[in-house]
């Protein structure tokens, strides 16, 4: 079931005088520096077009000067397109009278910036509360409602404090806090981590993922962090050069990048964060069933080379590991394999990432087992997948 | 031949003097009502705001003065500097004329004020404004003062509204500059977020950008009262009573002490002036103002 909420079509965003031209140009498939070159103008964004679900998190990345500050601006107009469209819940917003448009911004998307854009002349609650107060609710009621907000982002207590007295990490608490005031259904958020210092900015990724399952916003959030973009983002658009290359899944951009570009930049990600065990598990080669006797469990061994067999009921669950020892020890006492089946054998989710699986891995006498919700087996993961899973 | 290139062609000279001599008392003539009316209410302004301050009692005047001088340096002693200084111009028998002359600063920056601050603010919104407003200033700075005393005094003849609009055209400069330059270098995400969180224009100007701007607007204040204060001499050149026509009428007789009194009487109120405002404007920036309500909301 989608819902798209915004849809973005198409659109460019052009600097200078003779834009006609510049647009002819770009229609022919000119990169930015031949436009520039030829008329003067500058391309800010070149056909960018993406689509947003509801309740979803959508990631722009790219260096400084890709453009996508400049996007997410056309988003609520503080920039407007020179050509293109941005339709929200399928309504052109270029197309919106001042008063829609203000009605728009003040309870349908707002905004987090960089460098937080707090008023230093208000305290902590007068800036939460802006929004509100520019829309017209009665003073109780907004600060209520700020007061609501402050609690959530954790400043309670700090709400008269002046600006200057917070710390960065802070200071951006208060800038979600201001954004979340006005119950908006989408957020923009133009890299707000990036002037934090890289442990503050865990942390807030954390309580942004903790936020937005709370709430179930729909969040646009720019970086030019990979770590940030595939931790945060459902999707993730890469841009360069005001256009966007890529719209995918973070898993599917780390597997397929669409050019070398995307290829080096999707590189520099830590892998340990976007693969997964399901990514690296294998299917067992070498599976017996409870009942079955040790002779044929050392038979199914020795033809796969492997000096273990793993163990599932009917049902495919998972009952254990035989090792080599014990399916001997049975055969020579003539027992079933069930009393020399190992049950402590570590297992994960599909899900758990690399960097969590690693202490696992080194620990573990035996290969990984990767288990489904209802206990069935899905793979293992060796210590050999996990490490080669990083080079 | 060769006289042409050495020496400017006499038949490319004109002399405008005469015309425009001639259109200023045109204009005076056509609108002697206007410009009656408009010298009537700056008299009747600088002769409330002389009685107001001629009410005052001295030793209250330097009270207040000893409180603000405290008040805005924190330190007790600065107050006490201030009053004491404030007491020696009366001491030299000037008190009288400080309050003349302060009346005439006090309506030429209450004008530069009404009007700077709104041109300000428009210089600041609107490009077009901007463009037309701009080298106005820079003629009304550039411009030697005496130049425009002429026009003044044909406009309104001698006294102290022709000095209080010679005043109020060189002081009024700072305050339109600052007031344009603070509000349109408030930091750009700040207006930015005003404008995504759906402030009209009028909302983002008065909620975010005037505060925000407020410290750089001081300073312009601040450079309006100095200017103001530094015309006091020209404009007794016109005919302003008070502490600078004492000086001039000291200087055509080459009367050195007698100058020298009323003339560290300016210095003194300068001071005075400068560091109350300066004062403020570092107070504004430091302290901005929050909602006062002890305790938390619900």
């Amino acid at each position: 079931m989608s819902d798209t909420i915004l849809s973005v079509q198409n659109i460019s965003k052009l600097y200078g005088l003779n834009k006609s031209a510049a647009q002819k140009l770009l229609a022919e498939g000119a990169d930015k520096a031949r436009v520039a070159a030829e008329t003067g103008v500058t391309v800010a964004i070149n056909n960018v077009s993406f689509e947003v679900e509801r309740g979803s998190i959508f990631v722009l990345i790219g260096l400084s000067g890709s453009g996508k500050s400049t996007v997410v601006r056309c988003l609520n107009l503080l920039h407007r397109p020179t050509s293109g469209k941005v339709l929200f819940e399928g309504r052109d917003i270029g197309q919106f009278s001042k008063k829609e448009l203000l009605d728009y911004r003040r309870s349908k998307i707002s905004m987090v910036f960089q460098s937080f854009g707090l008023m230093s002349h208000r305290d902590v609650l007068g800036n939460v509360a802006y929004g509100l107060e520019v829309r017209g609710v009665p003073k109780e009621e907004r600060e209520q409602k700020a007061m609501e907000m402050i609690e959530m982002v954790g400043l309670s207590g700090w709400e008269h404090k002046g600006i200057d007295n917070l710390s960065g990490g802070m200071r951006q608490r208060v800038g979600i806090a201001r954004a979340l005031a006005s119950d908006p259904d989408i957020l923009l958020m133009d890299e707000p981590f990036s002037a934090l210092d890289p442990l503050v900015r865990r942390d807030m990724q954390f309580e942004l993922l903790s936020i937005q399952r709370k709430m179930n916003k729909t969040i646009i959030f720019i970086t030019h962090d990979i770590n940030e973009a595939f931790k945060l983002g459902d999707r993730v658009g890469i841009m360069r050069d005001g256009r966007i290359i890529q719209i995918d899944t973070p898993e599917n951009m780390s597997m397929h990048p669409a050019d070398d570009y995307v290829k080096e930049f999707v590189g520099s990600a830590d892998k340990a964060q976007v693969f997964s065990a399901q990514h690296i598990m294998v299917t067992p080669s070498c599976l017996i069933r409870r009942r079955d006797s040790a002779v044929h469990a050392l038979q199914e061994m020795r033809s796969n080379g492997v000096s273990s067999a793993f163990v599932v009921d009917s049902h495919m669950n998972f009952a254990g590991l035989l090792p080599l020892e014990g399916a001997l020890k049975a055969r020579k006492n003539e027992e079933p394999i069930e009393g020399y089946i190992v049950k402590d054998v570590p297992t994960v989710s599909p899900e758990m990432s690399i960097s969590d699986l690693m202490p696992i891995a080194a620990d573990a006498k035996y290969p990984i087992v990767v288990l489904d919700e209802g206990g069935g087996l899905r793979g293992i993961v060796t210590k050999a997948s996990v490490i080669s899973s990083l080079v | 031949m060769k006289d042409y290139l050495f020496s400017f062609p006499e038949q490319w000279q004109f002399s405008a003097g005469s015309a425009i001599d001639n259109w200023v008392k045109q204009l005076a003539s056509d609108h002697r009502e206007l410009f009656k009316a408009i010298k009537d209410t700056t008299i009747g302004a600088i002769n409330g705001i002389e009685g107001f301050l001629n009410a005052i009692p001295w030793w209250l005047l330097i009270l207040l003065v000893v409180y603000a001088g405290y008040k805005v340096s924190g330190k007790k002693r600065v107050g006490f500097l201030y009053g004491a200084m404030l007491f020696l111009v009366g001491c030299f028998g000037l008190w009288g004329h400080m309050m003349q002359t302060l009346s005439i600063v006090i309506a030429a920056v209450i004008i530069s004020l009404v009007l700077g601050f709104p041109i300000g603010i428009l210089v600041a919104m609107n490009k077009r404004a901007e463009s037309i407003i701009r080298p106005v200033l820079d003629l009304m700075q550039t411009m030697p003062t005496f130049v425009y005393l002429v026009p003044c005094v044909m406009l309104f003849s001698v006294g102290k509204t022709p000095a209080v609009m010679a005043t109020t055209i060189y002081a009024i400069v700072p305050v339109i500059r600052m007031t344009s330059h603070g509000i349109s270098h408030v930091d750009k995400e700040v207006v930015e977020a005003a404008t995504a969180f759906g402030s009209t224009t009028m909302q983002a100007l008065i909620k975010v950008q005037i505060p925000q701007a407020i410290p750089t607007i001081m300073t312009g204040v601040n450079q309006t009262i100095m200017m103001a204060m530094s015309m006091v001499v020209t404009c007794a050149l016109i005919g302003a009573n008070g502490l600078g026509m004492e000086i001039l009428v000291a200087t055509n007789q080459v009367a050195m002490g007698k100058a020298l009194l009323p003339g560290i009487a300016i210095v003194i109120i300068a001071i005075i002036l400068d560091r109350l405002t300066q004062g403020l404007a570092k107070k504004s920036e430091m302290t901005p103002k929050f909602a006062k309500r002890p305790g938390g909301t619900k």
